[in-house]
Formats: structure tokens, sequence, C-alpha cells
């Protein structure tokens, strides 16, 4: 991530303490009935109050305690605050995030051109009343006022206040790099820009509101989850409340707080009140790696990624060809060929030249500055000679296309060796170009320029392999150029001679076998694709179209980002199976625990029930209910950051989880209400 | 426990797994493939059923189509029941001269067997007429258990049908599916092993009753009928209504350990040979055999549990001179012994078969546990035939959602993505049986109308109030005994059960199974989890005890489990 991120510590002092405010707010019935399981809580929590009050002030015969009520009261309260801290807490980790963002959408006066003509009179305004289609007028040194395109002009512009990156950019109209964004500023020169979106709907509004939690929609599976959640509860509820004329079969009165403590205990609280936590964090780590996503669906969406298309270049290589290797002629020794390399391309200012230079300088510690090189006469490359070089101190150095050089040392009186032939070939075979080198009539040998690949690529991708995504790198190189970087870079498949058609046909065969498609892309003509594709994750730099049509856009332009979005969206649900799992599995120890308590005062026999040997009956129902608060605390943590994704392949994955969460939630607790119950005891509350 | 007990369960289980994969292939042929056995002869009479209807097999149904046709067949089975039982007094074959069955038990009893739960409220031979037991009777062993095939048969096609959201929704034709499968399926191999328990003694005559002088010189009159023919379908089709009042523990109808063996076969054989139907529809036979391997294991672990818990006696003969060795003798018969009744009450309440060959009430606590255990599972260990597989499927559902996301990816099964819509109805579906059992027994533990049915009081007859709702609405209709049934309260209460336990869960069953048909199928990849190996079989099992255990256990802990350890410190009933 850039230098700007500023990663907020887990639990940030400030945000801790507005979000203890924050829960309290929350409190309040009508935000908590949009979370059914926490709302079955809170009723349970006001009921067992209105009984504590009733008990302080009647003093009923044949009840439960007074403190026992009070506590229980005290502590369902607890889990409803807990749960609205981890809500609150997601949100203000958000809001830190979002107001990063926010300094970039700083209120500046735009100088509007009236009737949105080009030709139109400047008038200025604020930057947050400009509509879509305005047009604006930026100069050196200001900034631009929103998310537009460059209609006119071209400006170097620093974006450092989104990406981090210091070094400036240039941007320009036409093409696909005409996109600016709000925020940025222009360092160079006069542009005229074209709003494209209305105040508040820009990419970066909408992210705002998505780490803020305000607009954040459910994602499908988040509501499928929920309405299992739902059912779960109303289980409960129905095994809760029939228990009590089933008790009373058995000559058994069970206390209303005794029903709502083992109630609430049940219902699965502790993924109940982390639900909406793990989709706000979700989706701040996606923007603490400045990728910002127009809804929660599409990271979801990511998580499920079965097939990825990149751009050969730009994304795989750096998209020059550079000198990898000199190969020289026999009874040629290297330093001498890379010498007249070196000095052929000294005045060759193209990123090839510059290759060479930087090759033999740092592999054959060649002085750059050779002496009386600056003297010499640079001859330019020319499309009829297919060569440059230089001539200095009566020798004429020339590197060119391997035909050109032999007719140049032919033509000198020199002769073409055999072997030149063989090398040549051998590069063009493993997709590379071969550059021959000549010094007078003497050929020395080839310089191997290759469309190299990326550092570090070749791993991420061997991650994609092992996560069960297939990658597809696509380019218009000839495919036997295409094979080699390929296999070089470790993609699993490529397209060659690729046009934006065969492309768009690629993404539908591969829906069509039903993958999930995700690619990346920049330009305008990408833009049909992304749209197609799944998950289109858009580059910053690229047009305005291409942003538009995909889901997502990488403020870094980086296109391998692709894989911690993957890894975002699997998060996401990970976590919340995990903590669904737990929740569940958490009950087996509850039932344990709170069901002897409640029945021993009548069936005494059923006392070996009471395994963990809790103290008292009363000890044991609210060691539960403590328990069960406090785990909703102790997991905010990983709710916040995610479980954490290894691309092991599903069943691996699924039996680490199950062993974790499925057999840890069932011991877990048992291990904690005894603990709780030893504390309570050692304490004399019970 | 024995070692000859062990054997008999193992030969009883080496029999069903040989069994599972010929009778899944030769459903597969029936259902699916269209290329029907015998087809000279029963294929000509099955043309001139639909040509009599007129239905045109061709025409396949889509899911509302489908559930429609059912629920008619099945509303028109009740009222077509309700009425002859209440006209049985004006009606032919009615030589003992019963008069119509009161309205509560007529009800009862047509939701009854429609439903297949075959629960009787009722002595047969006191109360029906011939033509009540023959044409409003025996006539749902078919036709009810062959709806359970044909609502399996709908879902697994739903699951398998790789159509996408472009091809046909349609899931088959209800009323070929309902006519294949009694006349290729149950008809033939009923008739079959009709044959075979006749050559071991079970009767079949159309005799009068017998008056005997027995040794002692006591008169004795000796029940008869055609016993067999009934027999066979109600084994095979998991009814469980019994010819006499005893059912299985009969010696008429099950005289020998050879019929027992037969008889529990014949309980297991189709819900097994399912799975492998399932698989082949599935085109991967490994997707049938990790459900059967699920059912297995519950099976296992309730007979288990029900066999150690009778094999050591009761405890509260501890301390007299009585000899135990045999274990919990009280209510099972000689011939059985505690291992062939173990093995027989397991099988049946897993299977949701509900014919008997002990009193599960006279089990010892925990041994009655588990047949109660066995039916609050949904009914899914091998389960009713089709009800069990549907039971099973959508237990997959939820334990593949819960899975997927897990493993961090949209949950899938089959190719088919788990969405919300299809949880949604999954949980409607597991929601009926606690509504119903807890909703019903909360009621009748504390309202006079149930109480006054008891046999026992305290936990033992909290535990017969519990079974009597589970066993209704696990369409089991296995009784626990010791439960006065034909009350107007208990009759309603339980028709209700039936019904409910049935219908409000074929639907949402249905549901899926038109959602599912629709759905795009993805690609499988590394990062989609195997529902095909032991893992999964694992997690299944899991969520399947945890939704029971978890639903049941309260109510249960104040039943069966106190009364386990209240007889375990000599408290008795």
């Amino acid at each position: 991530m850039s230098s700007k991120a500023q990663t907020v510590s887990l639990f940030d002092r400030d945000i801790t303490r507005r979000a203890i405010g924050e829960s309290f707010r929350k409190l309040s019935p009508r935000m908590v009935a949009k979370n059914p399981v926490m709302f079955v809580v809170e009723v349970g929590s006001a009921l067992t109050t209105v009984l504590f009050l009733r008990d302080i002030l009647l003093h009923p015969a044949g009840h439960a305690p007074i403190w026992f009520t009070g506590a229980v009261s005290l502590w369902l309260w607890f889990t409803v605050l807990f749960a609205n801290f981890a809500e609150a807490v997601a949100e203000g980790r958000g809001k830190a995030q979002a107001e990063t963002l926010r300094k970039m959408r700083k209120e500046t006066l735009a100088r509007r051109l009236v009737g949105g003509k080009l030709e139109g009179k400047e008038e200025e305004i604020p930057s947050s009343s400009l509509r879509k289609g305005d047009l604006v007028v930026v100069e050196a040194n200001q900034l631009v006022p929103g998310d537009g395109e460059i209609i006119e002009g071209i400006a170097s512009v620093d974006e450092s206040a989104i990406t981090g990156e210091s070094a400036p950019v240039i941007r320009e109209s036409g093409g696909d790099r005409s996109a600016v964004t709000g925020g940025t500023k222009v360092l160079s020169d006069r542009i005229v820009i074209r709003i494209v979106s209305d105040p508040g709907e820009s990419f970066l509004d909408r992210m705002i509101a998505l780490v803020e939690g305000a607009a954040r929609q459910k994602t499908p599976n988040e509501i499928a989850l929920h309405i299992l959640l739902v059912g779960l509860t109303i289980v409960f509820l129905l095994a809760c409340v029939t228990l009590i004329p089933l008790a009373k079969y058995s000559s058994l009165t069970l206390s209303v707080t005794a029903i709502v403590a083992l109630l609430v205990c049940l219902i699965p609280t502790t993924i109940g009140g982390l639900l909406s936590a793990i989709g706000i964090a979700g989706m701040d780590r996606l923007l603490k790696k400045n990728v910002i996503a127009t809804s929660g669906r599409a990271v979801e969406a990511a998580g499920d990624v079965d097939t990825l298309l990149l751009d050969k270049t730009g994304t795989i290589t750096h998209g020059n060809r550079m000198a990898s290797e000199f190969l020289p002629l026999p009874e040629v020794r290297i330093e001498m060929l890379a010498e007249a390399a070196l000095l052929a391309s000294l005045a060759d200012e193209t990123p090839e030249g510059r290759s060479i230079v930087l090759l033999a300088n740092e592999k054959y510690a060649i002085p750059a500055n050779a002496p009386g090189a600056s003297t010499g006469t640079f001859v330019p490359f020319t499309a009829q000679t297919r060569m440059s070089g230089l001539d200095f101190g009566g020798r004429s150095i020339r590197k060119g296309a391997v035909d050109s050089i032999g007719k140049y040392v032919i033509a000198l009186g020199g002769r073409v060796p055999a072997e030149l032939g063989e090398l040549a070939a051998r590069i063009g075979d493993s997709g590379g170009t071969p550059l021959a080198v000549a010094d007078g009539s003497r050929v020395l040998g080839i310089i191997h320029l290759k469309d190299v690949v990326k550092a570090g690529i070749r791993e991420r991708f061997k991650r994609f392999h092992a996560m069960g995504i297939r990658t597809v790198m696509i380019t218009g190189d000839n495919p036997r150029t295409a094979a080699a970087i390929a296999r070089e870079a470790g993609v699993d498949d490529f397209l060659a001679e690729a046009t934006p058609e065969a492309k768009m046909r690629l993404i539908k065969d591969e829906q069509a076998k039903g993958k999930l498609v995700a690619m990346t892309g920049d330009g305008t003509n990408d833009a049909p694709a992304l749209a197609q594709a799944d998950v289109g994750v858009a580059m910053n730099s690229g047009t305005q179209a291409a942003k538009e049509a995909g889901n997502m856009v990488d403020l870094d332009s980086n296109p391998t980002k692709l894989l911690e979005i993957v890894e975002v969206g699997k998060q996401l649900l990970m976590t919340r199976g995990t903590l669904t799992t737990f929740s569940i599995a958490n009950d087996v120890a509850k039932y344990f625990a709170i069901l002897p308590a409640m029945f021993v005062p009548v069936f005494p026999e059923i006392a070996p029930l009471n395994v963990m040997h809790l103290a008292s009956p009363y000890s044991a129902i609210l060691s539960a209910v403590v328990f069960n608060a406090l785990i909703i605390v102790l997991l905010i943590p990983l709710a916040l950051k995610g479980v954490r994704y290894r691309p092991l392949g599903a069943a691996a994955i699924l039996r680490r989880s199950l062993l974790i969460y499925g057999v840890g939630g069932v011991v877990a607790p048992f291990v904690g209400i005894k603990l709780v119950d030893l504390a309570l005891e050692a304490l004399h509350l019970v | 426990m024995t070692l000859v007990g062990w054997v008999q369960v193992l030969v009883f289980f080496a029999l069903i797994v040989a069994v599972t994969k010929p009778l899944g292939v030769f459903m597969h042929r029936v259902f699916e493939t269209g290329e029907a056995p015998l087809g000279r002869f029963l294929g000509r009479i099955e043309n001139s059923i639909y040509k009599l209807f007129g239905v045109d097999p061709k025409r396949e149904q889509d899911w509302k189509e489908y559930c429609f046709a059912l629920l008619a067949f099945s509303a028109l089975g009740v009222l077509v029941t309700y009425g002859i039982e209440r006209l049985q007094g004006h009606l032919p074959f009615n030589p003992q001269h019963f008069p119509g069955v009161p309205q509560e038990l007529a009800f009862n009893t047509a939701g009854s067997f429609v439903t297949n739960t075959n629960w009787q409220s009722y002595s047969g031979e006191s109360t029906m007429s011939y033509l009540t037991q023959m044409a409003g009777l025996a006539w749902h062993n078919f036709t009810s258990a062959a709806s359970g095939i044909a609502v399996a048969l709908c879902l697994a096609r739903g699951f398998t049908r790789r159509g996408g959201p472009a091809g046909p929704k349609t899931l088959g034709n209800f009323w070929v599916d309902l006519n294949r499968s009694i006349l290729y399926v149950l008809l033939p191999l009923s008739f079959l092993f009709a044959l075979v328990l006749v050559s071991q003694g079970v009767i079949q005559n159309l005799k009068p009753y017998l008056d005997v002088t027995t040794l002692e010189g006591a008169k004795q009159t000796l029940t008869l009928g055609p016993v067999a023919s009934q027999e066979a379908i109600k084994q095979l089709g998991t009814n469980g209504g019994g010819f006499f009042n005893a059912n299985a523990a009969h010696p008429f109808e099950n005289p020998t350990p050879f019929t027992n063996l037969i008889s529990l076969f014949l309980i297991f054989a189709i819900p097994a040979g399912l799975t492998y139907t399932y698989g082949r529809m599935a085109k991967d036979s490994k997707q049938g055999w990790i459900l059967f391997a699920a059912m297995s294991f519950l099976f296992f672990a309730g007979l288990v549990v029900c066999y150690h818990a009778e094999a050591g006696g009761n405890s509260a003969f501890a301390g007299l001179p009585l000899q135990q060795t045999l274990g919990n003798m009280e209510g099972k018969e000689a011939r059985f012994g505690v291992a062939a009744s173990t093995l027989y009450a397991t099988v049946t309440t897993d299977a949701s078969c509900g014919a008997v060959n002990a009193m599960h009430d006279s089990f010892t606590a925990l041994g009655g546990l588990v047949p109660l255990v066995n039916i609050e599972l949904s009914e899914v260990v091998f389960g009713g035939v089709g009800a069990g597989l549907y039971g099973m499927l959508i237990f997959v559902v939820l334990s593949v959602f819960i899975a997927g996301l897990m493993v961090g990816r949209t949950p899938e099964y089959l190719g088919k993505k788990v969405e919300a819509k299809d949880i949604q109805l999954a949980t409607l579906y597991i929601l009926v049986f606690p509504i119903i059992i807890l909703g019903f027994a909360a009621w009748a533990a504390v309202s006079a109308m149930g109480v006054s049915s008891l046999n026992n009081n305290g936990a033992h007859g909290l535990s017969e109030i519990l079974y009597a709702f589970s066993s209704a609405a696990g369409n089991n209709g296995s009784a626990f005994a010791g439960l006065n049934a034909n009350t107007p309260f208990w009759n309603i209460a339980l028709g209700i059960s039936m019904l409910a336990g049935r219908f409000l869960m074929i639907v949402p069953a249905l549901g899926i199974a038109g959602a599912m048909v629709a759905k795009k199928v993805v690609a499988p990849s590394l990062g989609t989890f195997p529902t095909n190996g032991p893992l999964f079989a694992f997690l299944l099992v899991s969520v399947i005890l945890i939704v029971g255990a978890l639903t049941f256990f309260p109510a249960l802990s104040l039943g069966p489990i106190v009364d386990h350890f209240q007889s375990l410190q000599g408290k008795v009933f």
C-alpha cells in the first residue's frame, strides 16, 4: 500500500471513545430492530429490567433472588451494548479511513465555464455545487474540483493525495489517460474538465458511504445468512417458550429471568452481534488497499472468481523490451560486446537504449562515461537504416536489426559469421528480440531484448493458482512470443493477437462454462469487457468510460491488486461462516450450564448433567450469560481483521475451520463458563 | 450386548448395502431413462391408466404444477377416505355392521394414511369395515409412499438437471412418477415379498376367526385375515400400520427372526436405493453414497445407544433377586430378544415407518430416547420412502451453505449456487418440526384434554406426549403406547400435526426444486468445496444433529433425560 496509508490501530483510543458513546445511542429500538437477533436480546433485557424493578418494589415471594435478576438483566444489556460497540468500532474505523478520503474533497472554488461552452466566460462557484456535465478550467497549482474527464489540454497532475505516489503523472484529453480525480492537484499547464458526477455521487462519495456503514446494502450471502439466523432465533424462541408449559407439567415453575437467559444464550448472538461489523470491516480493508468498490456485492463476487484476465503490457511485463543479456560471437569477449553495446546506446534515449546502458553498466561494470564518447557523433535510428550508433575516435559502432547490421558490415568489407543467425534464431524462438552489435566491419554479437516480466509476478500467479483461479494473459503479441512470456510469468493460459472482440468472446465463453470472470482494464476499448466481466477493476489512471463500466476502481492503478481484492472477498465470507459455526457450536455447553440449573430444584437427580460442576444454579445461569456477552467483545478483533485466508484449496480450509471454530466452538464455552463461574465464586458474588 | 446380536445387525446392514446399488439402478431406469422393465406387460397397463385419466405422460410440469397436482391428489385422498369412514355403515363389505367412524377419528385416520404416517388411534378389528380397510386405507399404503418418492425425484431433478436459466423449468410429471412408483416398484416388490412372508408362516386367508381350545383348556379366538399382502407394503412403503393391534409383535404378522429380518430389510430398501438413484441422476454416484454414509452413521449411532441401554437391563430391578442377563425384556417378544427389538425400534423410527415389534414405552428411558430423537431428526436417517431423501437434501442445502461460507466462496451444490431464497425455503422446512411438536406438546402438557389421556405421569408421561407429536409430525406412526389418543383433542391435534408435518414440508422442498432447476451451473474449481467426500458427510451429520439436538434438547431433558436420571436412582412411575 502507498506511503500515505495510515493504519488505524485496532482499538484506536479516539475511535473507541466515540464507539462507546455510539453503543448507547444504538440502543434505540428502531436501530436494533434492523437486527432481529439482537432485538430479541434487547426485548429480553427490557423484560428482565422490569422484573428487577418489580422485585425491588414489591418483594414478591417465590421468585428468583433480586440480585440474580438484576445481574442477568445488566449482562443482557451489556450483550446488546457489546454488539453495538462492535458495529460502532467498525464504523469508526471506516470513518477514520473515509476522513482521509474526504480530505481530498476539500471545498474549493471551481472556475466553471458558463453555458458549458469551451469559449464561455468563467464564473467562480463552490466545487460542491458542480453538476454532471459542467465544464471547469483548472490551471497550475489548483486543485481539481471534482471527478472529471479532460476535454482539452494536457497537464501534469500530482495524484499523491489518492495514490500516495509522489511522482506526477501526465493526463491529457482524448485517449486512455484523460480521467482526473477530484482533490488531485494540477502542477503545470491548463486543462478543461467535464465533470462526470453530481455532488455526493462520485466514486469517493459512494465508498465513503460504504465504509461508514450508512449506505451499506447487505450482500447476497449476508442476506441468506441473515435469514438463517432469524430462522434459528425462531427455533430457539419456540424451544424456550414452550419450555414454560412443559415444565409446568412437571410441577416446575421456571423464572422468566432464567428462560430469557437461556433464550439469549441459545440464539446466535455472537454472529448476530458481529455480522454488520464484519461487513463494514471488509469494505474498510478493501479501502485500505486503495481500492474503491461501488457495492459490497462486487466484493463478495470477487471471492468467487474462477478466471482472471490480465493484460500483458503493464501488468505482467514492464511494457518495454529491455536488454536481458549479451550474447557474444565466438572469440569475442563478453566485455567487449558489452562496451560496444553501451557506446552504441549512450545517446539512445529510448527505454531499450537505456536498458542496454544499464545492463552493461551494472553487470559488466562498463563506465557510462567512456572517455571521449561525448565528443562522438550520434547516429540516430531511422526507418531506412534500422540501426543506431556512435562514431568516435575513428570507431563506428552500430546496433540494430540483425539483417541491417549484416548488410552494414558486408558493405564495409566484413563478413557475417554463421553463428550470428543461429543466436538470433534462438532468441526469436524464446519470444525475444535480437539486436546485433558491430564495431566497424566486425560483428561482435547480439543483445537479447525481451519483454521483462515484473519481479514477483510469478509468485502472485502461484497464489492465484493455489486459490483455484485460472489466469489468462491477454496480449497483442504473436502466439510464439505470448507462449514464451506466459511460460515465464507462470500464467495458466494466454490469448495471443487479441482484439477487443476476441477478449469479449473469451469472457463470454468462460461465463458460458459457468465461470466467474474478473478482469482489469483502463482503456475506453476495455469498457465493454469490464462491464461484461463479473468483477471489473478499472485503473484510476484509466478513462472515465472504463471506470463507469467496472465495479471497482484501483486508486494505485495496479492490475495485480485483484489478488488482494479476491482475498478480501473470501475473508468476508469466511469470517461470517466461521463465526456462525462458532456461535452455534457454543450452544452445546450453554445447555449443559443452564438446563441442569433450571431443573435441579425439582429434579435433583439431574445433577450429573452439571458436567462443569458450576457452583450454584444461579451462578451457572449467570456465568453462561456473562460468557455469552464477553465472547462478543473477545471476537471483535477477529471480526474486524477477518479470518486469515490461506490459499489451500477448499477442503483443507474447511477442515481447518471446522476444527478451530466447530470443535473449538464446542469446547471453548465449557472452559469459559467454568472460568466465569470460578471468578464469580472467588469474588463472593454468587 | 452380544455377539449374536451384533451379527444380526451386521447381516441386516450388509443386505441393505447390497441392495442399494441394484435397486437404485432399477429405480433410475424406471423414473429417468424411460425404458420400463417388463415394458410389454406393465407398460400397457401404465399407458391405459394415462388414457383413462387423460394424462399426457410426455408433458412435464414446473414446480408449482407438480406441487398442485400432489396437493390436489392428497386432498382428494383425505376427502374420499373421510367419506368412506363416515359412511361405512351404509356401504357394503361391512359384515360386522360397524357404524360410521366418529368425525375426529375419521379425520385423524384419513390424515394419517394420506401422509404415510399410519398412526392408528383406533383398533382396526373393532372399528373399520373391510371396505374402509381396503379402499380407504390400504390404497394409501401405496399412494402415500409413491407421493414421497415423487417429491424426492422432483427435488433431485431440481439439483441435477442442468438446463440453466434458459433451459426448461420443468421437473417431471407428478402423475407419471406416481403411477410408475406404484406399478414398477411398489406393487411388484410387495407381491414378491408377500409370497416370501407366506412361506415363513405369515397368514394370508379370508377365513372367519377361529375359536380354539388351548392345551390348558381355555378358549381363545384367533383373528385371521389377509396379513402377508398387507405386511409387505406396510414395510416397503414405510407405512407401518399393522394389521393387528400388536403390529409386528404379533406372531401372525412377524412369526420368526427371519421374517423380522425381511421386514427390516423392506423398510430400509427403497430409502437406501434412492440414494443411489440420486447419485446416478447427479452423474456422480459418490454424491449418493455420501448421503448413504451420513445416514448409516446416524443409524449406527442411534442403534448403539439404544441397544446398549436395553441390554443393560432395567435399573429399577437392581438389587432385586432377578436375572437380567437378557437385558430389559419388558415389552419385548421372547422370539426376538433385545438385539432384534432395538434394531427394529431404531430402523422403524429412522425410516418413519412406525411398525413396531416391541413396545417403545417399556424401553428404558435412554433406550426410548433413541426412537424419539430419531424421529425428531426430521426422519432423514434413510427416512420414509422419498421423504428421507428430500429431507436429507434440505439438510445438504444448509450444510453446503455453512461450508461455502467457511471456505470463502458463495456456497454451491452440484454446481448450483445456494442463495437467499433457497435458505429461506430450507429454513421454513426446518421450522415446521419445532412449531408442531413443541407447540402442540406444550399445549397438551398443560391442558386437561391433553393430560387426561396419559397412562403415566411425571417425566415418562411427558415422553409419551412428546413421542406422540413427534411421531405424527415425523409421519412415523409408531406410538410410545401408554397414551389414549382416541379423544377429540388428540385426534384433531395429531391429525393436524400429521398433515402439517407432511405438506408444510413438501411445499418448501418443491419450491427449492423449482429454484434450483432454473439456476446457472457453475464450474467447479479448486476453491469449490467437494460435496462427495467424508468431510462433507461429517459436516452434514453435524448439522443434522445440531439442528435436531438444539431444537429438542430442552424438552427432551424434561422428558426422557430426567426419566433416565430418575430411574438410575430407582424412581419409577
